[in-house]
């Protein structure tokens, strides 16, 4: 492939064009076009149902998919499974630690199945131990471990192989924000050492603070793409006035602020103004005699894409 | 075609099977070995003491023992193998999931399914092994080329039901279903495959219906061996009937496995 603009060698990691996934009558991916770059940290964002997972289990190579043409590493995931997942790493949605082994014999065989020799394995186990902050559970009971803990651990699996191209599902879901952000500087560690991060998310805060490039899916199709800035600057205002009034009075002075901004949402219990100056409207607010029982002007973020995309809020 | 030779898959799951062993074989000896020994000497010593051993009746054994022990055995084989492909590998399928994590690497489900089954050749073998030998000193092999036979029939009756039931484990949903396997065909195949008492008792149907089991297959070869009185006809016949259901379970559960685990 080549980078048209710079003339030079691009590796695509990932590509993807009219990719489908059926499971009977659920259409769950409805043809999708996909490029991931090596070293990108890239981001599928979407509600719940949006088809995140069936495309992550596609790119995985466990999932064939039912349309469309899928390449990972160049090769196709029907034909070169099990070439493709030999430098895959792969964090699922949902965990598979065996609990029945300790913490480090989780990691041990995960690396065997590789074929990685027996004393490689180990030395890379105690450094990836290390790496997520857990190597004083090495010999706990995976029972023991909280949330966070199996999460980063999980990670810490996923990097046995020291893949080429490292895919997270939700790595963050059902944490608590401490936690969260753990997993988050852990991550960014791993994007500066250049490894390439496909991660899903409905959370808008992990898909800015870690993607380069994002599509926004909704029901099985692309929505938007872009950088995080660059989807904010093209579908929101630099800022949003959240305006709060009584149960029920939402409806009915929305069209009395409509001139306010460039565009107003009706949530049920709070009105969206979307303006460059926020504070402008809150003041314009103000003069005309309406008087919210709350105020907010805040910076547009992912989730005001979400919102102008689809008309729908990311977290229900 | 396959990417990852059958063989260099199942190898890198020795790890795995050999650390999960280590930290739970202890649970296991008091019922892959006592148990067994406790039937020994309560059925073959104590009850059989008081069963006149007319060896015409009792397929060539010259006493009740000679005759039950090798029935225990083939009926340890059947447990010891059935055990290790139920509750196990529902966890590894659902519980755990440790099956979709294997898959998540260059393994396959014909990894799985063989690496699962050469744990439970290993368990079958080493559980035999102990039973054998503890049996030795009564003197109840007529032959040492008879006792290694012996042991080789139980490999091969343990993979034929390892392979056959553990198609069956990749097929049912939910582990009630291991409640009916137990209660419907395990316990009744324990009873009345010529364990505990030949066959021809059942009378012409039963009989029949007795010999088209492959408990009574095991049980009858089993005892050939170790009474010494063997009819190589139908020895063949036992070790084909075995080998084809053997055979046939590898294709089905390779097949369940596979589909049972499509994502
Ligand atoms: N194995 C399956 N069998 C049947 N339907 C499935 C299967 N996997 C996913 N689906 C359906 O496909 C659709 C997309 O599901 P998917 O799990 O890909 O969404 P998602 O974006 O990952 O959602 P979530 O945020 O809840 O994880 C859903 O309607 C789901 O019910
Ligand atoms: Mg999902």
């Amino acid at each position: 492939m080549v980078n048209e603009a710079s003339g030079e060698s691009v590796e695509l990691m990932i590509s993807a064009r009219g990719l489908t996934k059926t499971f009977g009558e659920v259409e769950a991916v409805r043809g999708i076009d996909v490029d991931v770059r090596r070293a990108e940290a890239f981001g599928f964002l979407g509600p719940n149902g949006a088809g995140k997972s069936s495309t992550m289990r596609m790119i995985a190579a466990v999932s064939p998919p039912t349309g469309g043409t899928l390449e990972i590493f160049g090769l196709d995931p029907t034909a070169h499974g099990a070439g493709i997942r030999a430098r895959l790493g792969v964090c699922p949605q949902q965990d598979s630690l065996d609990t029945e082994l300790n913490v480090f014999d989780n990691l041990y065989i995960y690396g065997r199945y590789f074929g990685i020799p027996r004393a490689d394995v180990k030395a890379r186990a105690h450094e990836l131990l290390e790496f997520v902050q857990l190597t004083d559970k090495a010999d706990s009971r995976i029972d023991s471990l909280s949330g966070g803990m199996k999460r980063r651990l999980t990670i810490a699996r996923s990097l046995i192989n020291s893949p080429d191209l490292l895919l997270l599902d939700e790595p963050t879901t059902g944490l608590d924000p401490q936690a969260r952000h753990v997993v988050w500087d852990r991550l960014f560690r791993l994007k500066q050492q250049g490894v390439t991060l496909v991660l899903t998310t409905h959370y808008m805060d992990e898909a800015e603070q870690l993607c380069d490039r994002l599509v926004v899916m909704d029901k099985g199709r692309i929505v938007a793409e872009g950088s995080p800035l660059a989807l904010i600057a093209e579908h929101s205002t630099r800022e949003v006035a959240e305006l709060r009034f009584g149960v029920g009075e939402h409806e009915g002075t929305a069209a009395r602020v409509s001139d306010l901004g460039e565009r107003v949402e009706v949530l049920p219990d709070r009105l969206l103004v979307y303006a460059e100056d926020g504070e402008e409207v809150v003041t314009k607010v103000h003069e005309r005699g309406l008087s919210p029982v709350a105020t907010l002007v805040r910076r547009s973020t992912l989730e005001d894409v979400f919102l102008r995309l689809t008309g729908r809020t990311l977290v229900d | 075609m396959r990417e990852l030779p059958l063989l260099e898959g199942t190898v890198r799951q020795l790890d795995y099977w050999w650390t999960l062993y280590l930290r739970t074989w202890r649970g296991g000896v008091v019922s892959s070995f006592l148990t067994p020994l406790f039937y020994v000497v309560a059925i073959g010593v104590l009850l059989g003491g008081f069963i006149e051993g007319d060896p015409a009746q009792l397929n060539g054994a010259s006493s009740y023992l000679l005759f039950v022990v090798p029935g225990l055995v083939a009926s340890q084989t059947m447990n010891t193998a059935i055990g290790e492909v139920t509750y196990p590998v529902m966890g590894l399928i659902k519980w755990h999931r440790g099956y979709y994590a294997m898959l998540a690497t260059p393994l396959a489900p014909i990894h799985l399914v063989a690496g699962t089954l050469m744990f439970t050749l290993f368990r079958v073998a080493s559980t035999t092994a102990v039973f054998l030998l503890v049996l030795a000193p009564f003197g109840l092999f007529a032959t040492w080329w008879g006792a290694v036979l012996t042991f080789l029939v139980q490999l091969l009756l343990g993979m034929a039901f390892a392979t056959v039931i553990f198609a069956f484990s990749a097929r049912v949903r939910t582990d009630e279903a291991y409640g009916v396997l137990f209660r419907l065909v395990v316990f009744p195949l324990f009873l009345f495959s010529g364990a505990f008492f030949p066959i021809d008792n059942l009378g012409p149907v039963l009989s029949w219906a007795a010999r088209l089991t492959p408990l009574w297959h095991g049980v009858d070869l089993s005892r050939m061996l170790m009474v010494n009185v063997i009819d190589w006809r139908l020895a063949l016949v036992h070790v084909a009937v075995l080998t084809v259901l053997m055979a046939a379970g590898w294709f089905l559960s390779v097949r369940a496995l596979t589909e049972r685990l499509a994502q």
